[in-house]
């Protein structure tokens, strides 16, 4: 091992023995206390922060949970009841927990409209973009493992619907779908294992956040204008600035959600659910929760099953390409004239999918999920990569110091299109 | 040219070794993987009798079979004569009536529809039928006629026929 390593020297002698041993506290310190921060970050840059504070709420509020839950076809619905009437302060957990879920996909889809209108996910964040698109699959495969867990109507009959999903690939579907059940329908050994896999996900979720974290912290962090921190006077230190402004965040947020728990806890929640699962009676109207809802749309909008389920996944898998379909060198929405209003159109297509996807497939709605539908793949697929090729991007300031003093270079960068500014070029190997 | 000698030994503990490695790690795996399939116990789960002398022309039951719903209907001459009328060929799942029942007044169906798993509306009079007076699936609308066989709608296929056999005019066994 090096022996010329340089150790850090901190007043605090214990943090001395630690640091000798294992340099943590230097560690927290670079990524955590002198970290910069891009001074013109708004309030969208919170959300990373809260997403976090809320993984773990969500871990810590399940484990406590899990203590009274029985995960058996005969009783899970019954120790449900019983956390909420008998267990202290067990309806508290289990609002924060249904509620929580919810939360976590406000936050987290806006963390995403968030990079997707700054163009977070350009060079040289597209494998943070990546992990986070892979974040994302997993909270969804979370949410819908734990949705069943209750056991009521609406759990029951979302696991079919959801598993039977697989049972559209060719040949080996039905074998496929019976193998992730234990069963030929949904039963205990189903209700089993998704609790299994419901516990232990949320850790693996952790793990890939450390790498989201870790991955956007080697080039820093994007910012509103999109170009990168050239000078001292660029940034600020995450800690006390950010974590402040972060905190601030966090009281909002706690204020919102605690609104929720107490004064509406099942204002997202589906009444069917509490009616226990009955493997021989189907609910009218078979709803996804609400944050699920635009992919559910897609896949009743396309009349035919197998391509139905197609286009559902492949309008998740599609994010994970998006860095190399937009070929616009411009990361900030702010600075693309007609980009922009594609970008918006297509954050309101979302919220129309998912508001149509709890609605039932007919007429009107049907017709508005299959525009919807054309609009989700056509941006990704066409507006992306042409507009990015066409568009004449507006001037991009020098450095983020001049965006404060209005000082933009009237010729240099930006004036052509799809050349950024200098400020851009130096550090994206143009 | 030719390796050394030398080379073509390491090469090949090198490759015996990979190999021994991923077969064993396969091995490894397989238990793990099996155990997530149907136990022993949910498999054997048995057949079912069901005493049908009750049931009137026209009327249907609900039986449960291995966790899932079956449909045991009489049918009308009505409905026999609907479902005797249509051309197989011209349906999405071609299939005669003669194939799906063994007595044509007994119509008897998996009650799960072939989209994507929930139970079709239709066993009660009150029900939607759908427009080909069978049954209807709430979920994501798919119509079946009176026969069972999907008609309009998403689901790929007809309603399931389970194994079952007449044991005397009053009774069925179904499995």
């Amino acid at each position: 091992m090096d022996k010329n390593r340089k150790v850090h020297q901190f007043k605090n002698p214990v943090l001395n023995w630690i640091e000798f041993r294992l340099p943590i506290i230097s560690y927290f310190k670079k990524e955590y206390g002198d970290y910069p921060m891009p001074k013109n970050c708004n309030y969208f840059w919170s959300f990373g922060a809260l997403a976090t504070i809320t993984l773990v709420t969500m871990i810590v509020s399940g484990i406590f949970l899990a203590m009274n839950y029985t995960p058996h076809t005969d009783m899970a619905f019954d120790s449900v009841e019983r956390i909420m009437r008998d267990v202290n302060y067990g309806w508290l957990m289990r609002y924060i927990h249904s509620n929580g879920a919810a939360f976590f996909f406000i936050i987290v889809y806006i963390h995403i409209v968030r990079a997707m209108y700054f163009g977070s996910y350009k060079y040289p964040r597209e494998l943070n973009w990546i992990l986070g698109v892979f974040i994302f699959l997993l909270m969804m495969a979370t949410s819908f493992l734990g949705y069943t867990l209750p056991w009521g109507q609406m759990s029951y009959w979302g696991a079919t619907v959801i598993t039977n999903l697989f049972s559209a690939i060719p040949f080996i579907g039905e074998g496929l779908k019976t193998w992730l059940l234990g069963d030929y329908n949904v039963g205990n050994a189903t209700l089993n294992r998704f609790f299994a896999l419901h516990y232990v996900l949320p850790f693996v979720i952790f793990g890939v956040v450390g790498l989201h974290v870790a991955a956007v912290h080697v080039h820093g962090s994007n910012n509103p204008d999109g170009i990168d921190i050239k000078t001292n006077n660029d940034s600020v230190n995450f800690f006390p600035y950010m974590l402040i402004k972060d905190t601030v965040a966090m009281c909002a947020f706690g204020v919102a959600i605690s609104a929720v728990i107490f004064f509406g806890p099942n204002l997202m929640a589906e009444v069917d659910n509490y009616i226990p699962a009955d493997p021989l009676v189907t609910p009218a109207h078979i709803v996804p929760n609400w944050y699920l809802a635009p992919f559910y749309a897609i896949l009743r909008a396309v009349p035919d099953k197998l391509g139905g389920v197609l286009l559902m996944f492949g309008a998740i898998v599609i994010l994970f390409v998006l860095p190399w379909l937009d070929r616009s060198k411009v990361r900030s929405c702010n600075y693309r004239p007609i980009y922009k209003w594609f970008m918006m159109g297509f954050f309101v297509n979302f919220f129309a999918l998912g508001y149509v996807g709890m609605l039932p497939a007919e007429g009107l709605y049907l017709l508005i999920a299959r525009v919807g539908l054309l609009y989700y793949f056509g941006f990704f697929f066409i507006i992306t990569p042409f507009v990015g090729w066409i568009e004449k991007p507006s001037k991009l300031p020098l450095s983020i110091s001049d965006v404060y003093s209005k000082n933009i270079a009237p010729n240099i960068g930006g004036g052509e299109k799809g050349i950024p500014s200098p400020a851009m070029q130096k550090d994206t190997n143009l | 040219m030719a390796k050394k000698p030398k080379n073509k030994r390491r090469d090949f503990l090198q490759l015996s070794t990979v190999t021994l490695g991923a077969v064993g790690t396969a091995a490894f795996i397989w238990p793990f993987l099996k155990s997530m399939s149907p136990a022993e116990d949910t498999l054997a789960a048995g057949s079912t009798e069901v005493d049908i002398s009750a049931i009137e022309e026209g009327q249907s039951i609900t039986i449960k079979w291995r966790g899932k719903p079956v449909f045991i209907k009489k049918r009308t001459k009505d409905e026999i004569n609907a479902a005797k009328m249509v051309q197989a060929s011209d349906l999405r799942d071609p299939q005669d009536d003669a194939d799906r029942v063994q007595k044509e007044e007994w119509l008897v169906l998996v009650g799960v529809c072939t989209h994507l798993g929930c139970v079709p509306l239709g066993q009660k009079v009150s029900d939607m039928k759908g427009e080909y007076d069978g049954w209807y699936c709430p979920c994501h609308g798919s119509h079946y006629d009176t026969s069972g066989r999907i008609r309009k709608g998403p689901a790929p296929k007809n309603l399931d026929v389970p194994p079952y056999t007449f044991l005397n005019d009053n009774t069925i066994k179904i499995g």
